[in-house]
Parts: structure tokens; C-alpha cells; sequence
């Protein structure tokens, strides 16, 4: 039987400095007129190597495409000419990226940058700027006359997804191919973006590649999918099948560690609040990015503040650290008001407060060596601990949160993104603190890693009596892990509450929205919560 | 939610194994690029020649010879220092142009040095104090950078006399923007990082912040710059002696060396050409063993690569 | 755009104002004239008639007060050693040397771009390498070392272009072959360097994805998001050849706006030197913004 597109046996390997990197190994799979499939892996496993070499865009060397065949039509395209493939590219295959930002091009407008996509396979000019605009109203661009002749970085990032989104179905391809299209999104953003793929796989006929890291994502629009595991298809069935019966080891563990599904936490019983926080704002100039909130945090608690991109919920952690200076309000720390404090005793109380940072890569200082790093906190604070008792409390630091301790003279960048998080959490447990403030500390790690170092925050809580003040995007994921849930939206806190609470009985529009956003890996469960949405989106 | 503990966490990827100590793994990156490699050898042997040059060869550079005037190059038959030729003196080329190496040297590196520090210094302060201090400094420089630079060293140097260390001073003024700007840029991007940010939190000074953790990350940038820089201010030095308002004979430097054989252009035009190969042959290694620094000396960059490579 | 204009020229009237004052104090004090105009014998009463009329008898702070306000009548004074206005002089200069600089600059820019931009695009191959080196070796060579070396060979040696002084088209060959190697040299490197870093980004990318020949991806979608750092190099470069390409004038006899402020600082001709650097600073203004103008144009991401 002839496919739309096959991928045959397909190995690429990658020439690096560190040798000869097997980047994809004899995958197979293919992709019919009007279906979707979904290349499920995480970071590092090739799920976008084969949709690269679709359309030629391995640079070799390094890469080089060392065996298979890709049939589009029944001809393989890898043995096609240059300027085949290239007539190929846009007009029936095309391809939008991860982070549309830097995908488009900062100094063009998008009408041209969306027109060239026609001129450059033969459409006249006037025609297409025609079309263009019937796209830009297609994809959902209100003022669409006159953004057309504007740029890139005057759209917000779900619009920016959309004029990708444009640009790839001028010329009516047959196939598109989505790499992780909406991973850089908020939640309601990436639900909106879905359903606008689905409606124009509907109109269109077209087939769909969807590559992502995502089992919800899978779960709502998928109807095959294809398991990939450091280079190699562990697993391949429909949505369904992939999720209720698992056969690879790996397939299984990726799906248990999904968020979501655990035991949610009782409340933590009614001792005097570590931190409390009373009508905390901050404002830049006009804008306000903080309006008096007010929250409190129990000893042995961990509570979640969940919203998306521009909620305030960063700027929250900024000014009780103390890193922005608040513009009103007051946050009390055992009574204490960190925002009035004098430096002289809020040096003293940096030892009780200390914070996990959102990207690992970034927090820790790539020149300086897993010891220096840690052991700087006993640089600052001397009264800690006597020098020569430094290596052996570094030690003890590492082997708490799971790494060779015979590795604390390597710098971060040997490190792996987890193991990176490790540190970070490492560095902030040095200072024997009472309170961590943890800003989106595993957004940037795989699924399968989030769940270990949420599993490490958990066994450290019991361990050390810790609270956390966790900030997130990730719902499913605060639900397993917070006792109690604060939502924001636009600088205020909206509602708040136990998590069972929060989940099982939202009281907020809002929260409702968010909960209903979020992506269920179950595609039954999925397909149910779809449903509701659609209702919920008529009744607003 | 199945049981990860988290001892099995080092599984989840390969470390790298320990890397060699850092002088090795220079010396390896160098080994590799064989242009860089030429450029550093012939940069040490100049350095050899500016440091010992004038102790051992001083005599021999400025004893006056009549039979060896103008003495065209490639006669092997005579003393070695005579086998680039004699100048209008006779005095051998060859050993003239080691001595001059001391001179040339010492003014580029003493004015680079010099611009480096109070660059580095004024760029920390611009960058990390208040606003209206930086701004002061900012003003500063663009006065300097609105003056031609040639122009000021002729003005200043009319003034007060023509001698090493005057020369080092205008020169290094004339230089002190770049760094002062180079380093108050990388500062106020550094100083939002978020490392800058945890070591905060952990309540470090901004002394410990400033040295510990931004100072570092500059420094490989700074010392790229300075090493080309080293080269233009070479440059310039020769300009300014060839003009006859730098160094005053009997000192000699190599731009000086090829003003006083420009008379002699057309009778012989190894007066003129020797000093100024030494002069292209050094600007050269510099250029090259920067670009070399940039591309393989700096871990930020190496650092960048290494997330490249996670994101495949 | 109006406020980002004023307070430009708020800053660079400082500037300029700053360098007014540095260079009068510093002139006056390389020396006294009358010592280089008058003959070493001449009696008192011509040494002192000599000052009178230069106004150098007067405190420096009241010189200075005059010649400030003589300035603000646009007024630059007479020149002590020629007798004609300095301002006159120094224009006369400045356009030979703005001549000089537009044409080299061009000629730098144009071949810069299409030499860096072909070598961006196969890094490593033998066009890359042959180009990266001869830029290298061209950003390291001493112009005056060149300039005596070109006449020596095509001057002296092959007899085809005249050694120095004005004329026909043939004068101007040499000077700007001169100019042309270091910032070539210098602006070829920044170009190469900078269309390596655009080729490999997320949009060149998307447009290869589109479909699209190498021709545009280099010279629609590469080469103007490239030409942003580049630009800032071409103004130095551009500056640097304004105020005068000193050293090159001198040897070719060229008489640009560099060997007037060379030779009037020999000369002690103050007006001359204030006049002349006065002209290049505004010069160097313009020039500044105009890059700041084009930066506008290339990325509509900045706004002033």
C-alpha cells in the first residue's frame, strides 16, 4: 500500500567533537492524508531528526544521513535534486517550529515574510497578497488589514504561532509538520492552537506531524503515535492503545511519570504561618505587575502559586527575596517584615529564606565548580560552618540530593539538565533554610526527570521540615506535589485554596478556564474534557 | 507514580569524564590550530627578543660600520647580523630590529595594559553603581572617542617630550573607552543573569558579586579585545614615530626604523621593508591568536555549545 | 524621533564643548609662536608687535573668552600662518579628504559585504579560508608601511601611477588603494563573522523550510539582520578616515584635512587646528547619526 509520506529505515548520525552521535537509528513510520500523527519523545530521543531530514534541513556535515529512504508519493525524496526538494519545501510539506519568535524573521513584515512563502513557488505578487490576508483572517488575527504590514515582535506569542501557522498553509500543502508548536505557550494559549490545527486538517484534508515532549498534547489531537527513546522507536499504536496498554519499559515509565494522577495532599495542620504575606504590590511606573497579595505559608507546607506568562507570580518571589523592591504592602517572615528590614538583618535572614531558580543552565555560574558553588554559601556566611569542615558538608549536600559526591569538582556544564537542578538544590539547602521559594524549578527538565526532583523537594520536606512556596504553570503538576493552591491572573491572585479544593470544586471563571486548558494524557479522559470545554466556551 | 529514588539519578544521562587541568586543555585546543600555534611561537620569540635583545645585542646594533652602508640583504658571507642588510650607517638591520623590539613592545603592552585596568575598572563602576555615576563616565568616554586619537597623541606629545612613558599614557587614554564600554555592556547583561541573582539571594556583597562572578565572565572577552587592541596600538606607535612626534632616535622602534629608511627608498628598500614585516608579522600572530581565544578560549561560548548540542 | 535628535545633539554639543576647551589650553600650551614665525634676531618691539596683533598678550583665560565669542558669530579667525580665514583652509582640506573617504568607504563596504557573505556561506572551504587570511593579513599591515612599499613597486619600480601630489584620476589611486586594505581587512571579518551567526539562525532556517534559493536566504533574509553589526564597525572605520587619514596624506602629499592639522600643529597655527577639529567632530556627528538613522531603517525593532 502506498502512504502519503514514508520514512523507511532512517539512521542520521552527528559528527561532534565528542565522536559520532547515532541521533536517529532505523526509524520507521508514515503518515496518510488527513490523519495525525504524533512523534512522542523527550529531550534528546531524535523525535525531530527525521522531520529535519524531511525537509532537508540537516546540515552535513556534521549530520550525515547514513541508510534509509523517505517516500512522498512513492519517490524518495532523499535521492531527489536540490531544486526538487526545494519545490517540495512550502508547497507540499511544510513546517512551523517550537518558538515562532525567532523563527520569523525580526525585519521583515509578516505579510511579506507570509507572501513570500507563495512568490517564492511562482505566485504573483498582488495574488498573493490577496491570499495573505484571507490567512491572516483565517488563522484568527483580528485587525488583520492592517497588522498584515507590521512585525514579528508587535504580536503576542500565541498570535506569532498563528502567523506561522499562515505562512505554512499558503500553498495548501499535504502535509504539515508541527514541531513542539505549542510547548513555549500558556496553557489556554496551546488549547487554542490545537483546535485551530484541527480545523484546518478538517478544511484542508491535509496530514499532520506533530512532534512534542507532551502526552496531553497527544492525548487531544493525536491519532496515532510513535514512541521514540534516545534514537530508536520503542513503540508505535494509536493515542489510546499507546496509553491504556503500554508494551516498552520505557512507554511505561514515561506514562507513570506523568503528573496529575497521585494522591492529593491534606491541608498541613493549624501551626503559626511561617510567612505572611499582607497586601504585597509592586508597580513599574504605571504598570502594575503586583496587586496586594496576600497569602500565608505553614511551617511544613508547600504552597503552589499557579499563572501564566505575566500573572505577577514571579515578581511575587522577587520582592520577598527582596531582589525587587516592593511598592506597597508587607510580607511578614515569623513576624519579621522583610520589605521594611534593614540589610544588616536581612543578610541574617538570607540563611532562612533561599530559592530554586527556573532554568539550571542559568543559576549556576558556569565558571565556577560544583564545590565553589555550594560552598559559597559558607563563604558568605561564615558563622556556619569552620572551613575545614567545608568538603565533608558538600559531600553530605551532594549525596542528599542523589549525586556523586566524587563529582563536586566538575563545573555544571557536565552536568545533565537534572543533575544540573540537583545542584541548584543543593546550593539553596547549604544555608540550612526554613523556607524555599522554588520559580518554575523543573519547567525546563523531561517529564520523567520533573517527577525525580519532585520526588527529591518531597522526601527533603519530610526529611528537613521545609516550606515551599512553589511557583508553576503546570497545574497537573502542582496537584500532585502542593497542600494548598494560589491562582493568579494579571497581578492578582484570583482565588485560592486547599488543593482538593482548588481541582475537585474551582469557584472562579478563571480557574475553571485554566483547569479546563490543561491536557489530560488519558485521550478518553481528553476527549471528555474537550467536550466540556466547548460547553464552557459557549456559556462565557 | 512509580518509585524513582533519587540515587539512581545519575543514570538519566552520562556525565562527562573529568575534564584535564586547564593548561592542558589549551595547550591541546592550540596544538590543533596549527596558524594559532605558528602566531604564539612567533609572539613567545618576540617577547624573547623585547626582554633580552637590547642586553645582549645593544653594542653590536649601534656600532657604526663604513664599509656596511646600506649593505643589501642575503650575503651570508658576513657577521649574521648583517644578513638583512645594513642601515645608512652600516649598522646591521637585523640586529637593530631585535633591539627595537624592546621599545615597540613595552610602549604597546604598557598602554594596552594601562587602558585595560582603568577600562575595566571605570566599566564595572559604569555598569554596576547608580545611574547618574555611569553616566558621567559614559559622557567621559565619548569625549575621548570624539577626539581623534592621532591628533591628541601629537598635541600631548608636542607638549610634554616624546619619551616611553608619555607615549604609553596618551596612547592608553586614547584606548580607554573600548574596554570601559566592552566591560559595562557584558556587565549590564551579566549582572541579570540568574546566577548573579541566586548568589544574591544568598546574600553575597556586591564586592563578592562584582569580582566572584561578573569580573570572570568578562575577563576572557577583555583579553580577546586586548590582544587586537595590543595590535592597533602597535599601529599607532608606529604612525606616531614615523611621523617623527613618537619615540626620538637614538631610541628605535620599528615604525621609526621605517621612517628613517624612507630617504633611502629607492637605493635600499630593505631599510624600510624589514622593520615594517617585523611590524606586519606581530600584528598579525595577534590578530590571528584572538580570533583563535574567541572561538576556543571562551567556556561561555563553549557552554553554549554544549546546550546546542542537548537541544538535537 | 525629535527627542532622540535633540538630545543627541544635547550630548554632542557637550562633547564638542569639552574638546573646545581641552584642545585651546593644550595648544597654547605646546609653545609660544612668535618663536616660529619671527626670526631668531627680531627685535622686541617686532616680537611684541606680533603678539599684539594675535591677541597674544592678553590672559589665556580672555583669549579663550574672545575666541568663544567669536565662535558663536561662526567665526573661526584668521589663520596666523596663511593669510586667508582658518575656516577657509580647513574646508578646502576637508572636502579632499571627504572625497577620499566616501570613495574608499564605498569601495570597502560594497566588497566587504559580497567577499564576507560568500565566505559565511561555505565556512571552512578553500574561498573562506584564502579570504579569512588575506583580511587578517590586511587588517595587520601599517598603512605607512604599505603606502612606501606601493610606491616602491608601482611608483618607482613599474612607473605606472605618479608617487604623490594632485592631479588626473591616476593621484587618487594609491591613496585609496592605501585606505582600502585595513578597514577591508577589519569590516570583511565582522561581516563573515556576523553572516555565520544569522545563517544558523531559527528564521534562515524557516526560510529554507519555506522553500526559498540560497540567493534570497543570503540576501533578503541573512545579509540585513548581518548588516546590524556591521554597520557600527563601518562607522569607525568611516570616523577614523575623516579625521584625516594622517600618515597617508603626509606620504602621498595629499592635501587633505589630516596633513592641514598635522602641519598646523607643527606650525603652531592655532586657529587652523581648533578650526579643522571643530569641522571633523560636526562631520563625525552627522555621520553618527546617519548610522543611527540606517540602524532605524534595517531593524524595526528599534525605536528612538
Amino acid at each position: 500500500m502506498n502512504h502519503l509520506l514514508q520514512v523507511k529505515d532512517l539512521s542520521v548520525d552527528f559528527h561532534t567533537a565528542q565522536g559520532t552521535v547515532h541521533a536517529v537509528r532505523g526509524v520507521t513510520w508514515h503518515l496518510d492524508r488527513g490523519e495525525t500523527l504524533a512523534i512522542l519523545g523527550e529531550s534528546g530521543s531524535g523525535k525531530s531528526v527525521s522531520a529535519s531530514a524531511i525537509m532537508n534541513l540537516i546540515d552535513c556535515p556534521p549530520g550525515e544521513i547514513v541508510s534509509g529512504e523517505i517516500l512522498f508519493e512513492g519517490r524518495d525524496i532523499l535521492k531527489m535534486s536540490e531544486d526538487e526538494r526545494r519545490d517540495l519545501n512550502g508547497r507540499r510539506i511544510a513546517m512551523i517550529f517550537q518558538d515562532p519568535l525567532s523563527h520569523l524573521n525580526p525585519v521583515y513584515t509578516v505579510g511579506f515574510q507570509i507572501a513570500e512563502m507563495m512568490t517564492a513557488h511562482g505566485t504573483p505578487k498582488s495574488k498573493a497578497r490577496e491570499r495573505t490576508m484571507e490567512l491572516l483572517k483565517r488563522v484568527g488575527i483580528p485587525d488583520y488589514e492592517n497588522k498584515i504590514d507590521t512585525y514579528p515582535h508587535q504580536f503576542s506569542g500565541g498570535q506569532r504561532q498563528r502567523l506561522m501557522i499562515a505562512m505554512a498553509l499558503a500553498m495548501k500543502p499535504d502535509i504539515l509538520i508541527a514541531d513542539e508548536p505549542t510547548t513555549a505557550l500558556d496553557v489556554t494559549v496551546q488549547a487554542q492552537i490545537l483546535e485551530l490545527l484541527e480545523e484546518l486538517q478538517a478544511e484542508t484534508g491535509m496530514g499532520l506531524l506533530l512532534i512534542t515532549h507532551d502526552l496531553g498534547v497527544v492525548a487531544e489531537v493525536a491519532d496515532r503515535v510513535v514512541v521514540m527513546n534516545k534514537g530508536e522507536i520503542v513503540e508505535s499504536g494509536t493515542a489510546t492503545q499507546v496509553y491504556k496498554a503500554p508494551v516498552h519499559p520505557y512507554t511505561k515509565k514515561l506514562i507513570a511519570a506523568v503528573p496529575g494522577e497521585g494522591e492529593m495532599a491534606q491541608p498541613v495542620g493549624g501551626e503559626e504561618p511561617i510567612l505572611k504575606i499582607e497586601g504585597l504590590s509592586k508597580a513599574y511606573g504605571a504598570f502594575t505587575a503586583l496587586d496586594s497579595a496576600t497569602l500565608t505559608v505553614l511551617p511544613r507546607e508547600t504552597v503552589a502559586i499557579v499563572g501564566e506568562s505575566g500573572s505577577g507570580k514571579s515578581t511575587l518571589a522577587k520582592t520577598i527575596l527582596r531582589l525587587e523592591d516592593a511598592t506597597g504592602g508587607a510580607a511578614f517572615y515569623e513576624g519579621r517584615d522583610l520589605v521594611t528590614m534593614a540589610p544588616a538583618e536581612l543578610f541574617d535572614l538570607r540563611r532562612e529564606i533561599q530559592m530554586v531558580f527556573q532554568d539550571p543552565t542559568q543559576s549556576l555560574n558556569p565558571r565556577m565548580s560544583v564545590f565553589d558553588i555550594i560552598s559559597e554559601a559558607f563563604v558568605i556566611h561564615p558563622e556556619i560552618l569552620p572551613k575545614s569542615e567545608w568538603k565533608s558538608k558538600v559531600r553530605e549536600l551532594l549525596d542528599h540530593v542523589g549525586l556523586d559526591a566524587s563529582h563536586m569538582h566538575r563545573y555544571p556544564h557536565q552536568f545533565s539538565g537534572g543533575q544540573r537542578q540537583r545542584i541548584a538544590i543543593a546550593r539553596a539547602l547549604a544555608l540550612a533554610p526554613r523556607l524555599i521559594i522554588c520559580d518554575e524549578a523543573v519547567s525546563a527538565l523531561d517529564v520523567s526527570i520533573q517527577a525525580q526532583v519532585i520526588q527529591l523537594l518531597k522526601r527533603l520536606q519530610d526529611e528537613l521540615g521545609l516550606s515551599y512556596l512553589f511557583i508553576a504553570h503546570d497545574l497537573p503538576l502542582v496537584r500532585d506535589f502542593a497542600h494548598r493552591v494560589v491562582v493568579m491572573q494579571g497581578g492578582r491572585i484570583v482565588e485560592q485554596g486547599p488543593v482538593r479544593e482548588i481541582f475537585e470544586n474551582p469557584k472562579e471563571q478563571y480557574t475553571k478556564d485554566l483547569l479546563a486548558a490543561s491536557p489530560h494524557p488519558d485521550p478518553e479522559v481528553q476527549a471528555e474534557r474537550r467536550k466540556a470545554r466547548m460547553q464552557l466556551e459557549k456559556t462565557a | 507514580m512509580t518509585d524513582v529514588s533519587p540515587h539512581n539519578a545519575p543514570s538519566e544521562a552520562p556525565a562527562i569524564a573529568d575534564a584535564p587541568p586547564a593548561y592542558v586543555q589549551i595547550a591541546r585546543m592550540l596544538w590543533r590550530d596549527k596558524l594559532a600555534l605558528c602566531a604564539a611561537i612567533f609572539l613567545f620569540i618576540v617577547v624573547l627578543c623585547a626582554l633580552f635583545g637590547p642586553m645582549l645585542l645593544e653594542d653590536v646594533a649601534t656600532k657604526q660600520n663604513l664599509r656596511g652602508r646600506n649593505a643589501p640583504p642575503f650575503d651570508f658571507s658576513l657577521h649574521w647580523t648583517m644578513w638583512l642588510g645594513g642601515d645608512a650607517l652600516g649598522r646591521p638591520l637585523l640586529a637593530r630590529i631585535i633591539v627595537a623590539a624592546q621599545n615597540t613592545m613595552m610602549v604597546a603592552a604598557g598602554a594596552v595594559v594601562c587602558a585595560m585596568i582603568i577600562g575595566t575598572g571605570l566599566g564595572l563602576i559604569a555598569g554596576y553603581s547608580n545611574k547618574a555615576g555611569s553616566q558621567v563616565i559614559m559622557r567621559l568616554a565619548d569625549v575621548i572617542m570624539s577626539f581623534p586619537s592621532l591628533l591628541l597623541a601629537v598635541i600631548v606629545l608636542y607638549m610634554l617630550e616624546p619619551a616611553v612613558g608619555n607615549l604609553i599614557i596618551v596612547l592608553a587614554i586614547t584606548r580607554i573607552p573600548i574596554y570601559l564600554r566592552t566591560c559595562r555592556a557584558e556587565v549590564l547583561e551579566i549582572r541579570e543573569r540568574m546566577f548573579v541573582q541566586a548568589a544574591k539571594v544568598m546574600g553575597a556583597s556586591t564586592n563578592r558579586i562584582v569580582f566572584r562572578h561578573i569580573l570572570p565572565v568578562v575577563f576572557p572577552t577583555l583579553v580577546t579585545i586586548a590582544t587586537l587592541d595590543f595590535a592597533f596600538v602597535m599601529l599607532a606607535e608606529s604612525s606616531l614615530s614615523f611621523l617623527g612626534i613618537g619615540i626620538q632616535p637614538p631610541e628605535i622602534t620599528w615604525g621609526l626604523m621605517v621612517a628613517q629608511g624612507r630617504s633611502y627608498l629607492t637605493t635600499a628598500w630593505w631599510l624600510s621593508f624589514w622593520p615594517g614585516l617585523a611590524i606586519i608579522l606581530t600584528t598579525l600572530s595577534l590578530n590571528l591568536l584572538s580570533n583563535w581565544m574567541r572561538t576556543a578560549l571562551d567556556p561561555v561560548q563553549r557552554w553554549r555549545l554544549e546546550i546546542a548540542r542537548k537541544k538535537k | 524621533m525629535k527627542t532622540f535628535l535633540r538630545k543627541r545633539a544635547v550630548a554632542s554639543a557637550f562633547s564638542l564643548i569639552g574638546l573646545v576647551i581641552l584642545v585651546f589650553f593644550l595648544s597654547r600650551l605646546t609653545g609660544d609662536p612668535t618663536d616660529l614665525y619671527l626670526p631668531v634676531d627680531a627685535s622686541a618691539e617686532a616680537r611684541e608687535n606680533f603678539r599684539e596683533i594675535h591677541g597674544l598678550n592678553d590672559p589665556l583665560l580672555v583669549q579663550f573668552g574672545r575666541y568663544v565669542w567669536d565662535l558663536a558669530h561662526f567665526d573661526f579667525g584668521m589663520s596666523i600662518r596663511r593669510a586667508e580665514p582658518a575656516l577657509d583652509a580647513v574646508l578646502r582640506g576637508f572636502a579632499w579628504t571627504l572625497q577620499l573617504a566616501v570613495i574608499t568607504m564605498t569601495l570597502v563596504t560594497v566588497m566587504a559585504i559580497i567577499v564576507g557573505s560568500l565566505a559565511a556561506y561555505r565556512v571552512g572551504g578553500v574561498f573562506d579560508r584564502l579570504a579569512t587570511f588575506f583580511s587578517l593579513i590586511g587588517a595587520s599591515a601599517p598603512d605607512f608601511w604599505i603606502a612606501i612599499v606601493a610606491i616602491v613597486v608601482f611608483s618607482v619600480g613599474l612607473g605606472w601611477v605618479p608617487t604623490s601630489g594632485t592631479g588626473g584620476w591616476e593621484y587618487w589611486i594609491l591613496p585609496i588603494a592605501v585606505l582600502f586594505i585595513r578597514p577591508f581587512g577589519l569590516i570583511l571579518q565582522v561581516v563573515r563573522g556576523s553572516m555565520i551567526s544569522t545563517l544558523s539562525s531559527a528564521y534562515v532556517k524557516t526560510a529554507r523550510a519555506k522553500g526559498l534559493k540560497n540567493r534570497p536566504i543570503i540576501f533578503v533574509h541573512a545579509l540585513r539582520n548581518a548588516m546590524l553589526p556591521v554597520i557600527t564597525v563601518i562607522g569607525d572605520q568611516a570616523a577614523a578616515l575623516l579625521n584625516g587619514a594622517v600618515v597617508v596624506e603626509t606620504i602621498f602629499g595629499f592635501p587633505g584635512v589630516g596633513k592641514l592639522m598635522i602641519d598646523s600643529i607643527l606650525q603652531r597655527d592655532f586657529t587652523v587646528i581648533l578650526a579643522a577639529i571643530m569641522v571633523t567632530a560636526f562631520a563625525i556627528f552627522v555621520m553618527n547619526l546617519l548610522i543611527d538613522i540606517l540602524y532605524a531603517v534595517l531593524d524595526p525593532r528599534i525605536r528612538y
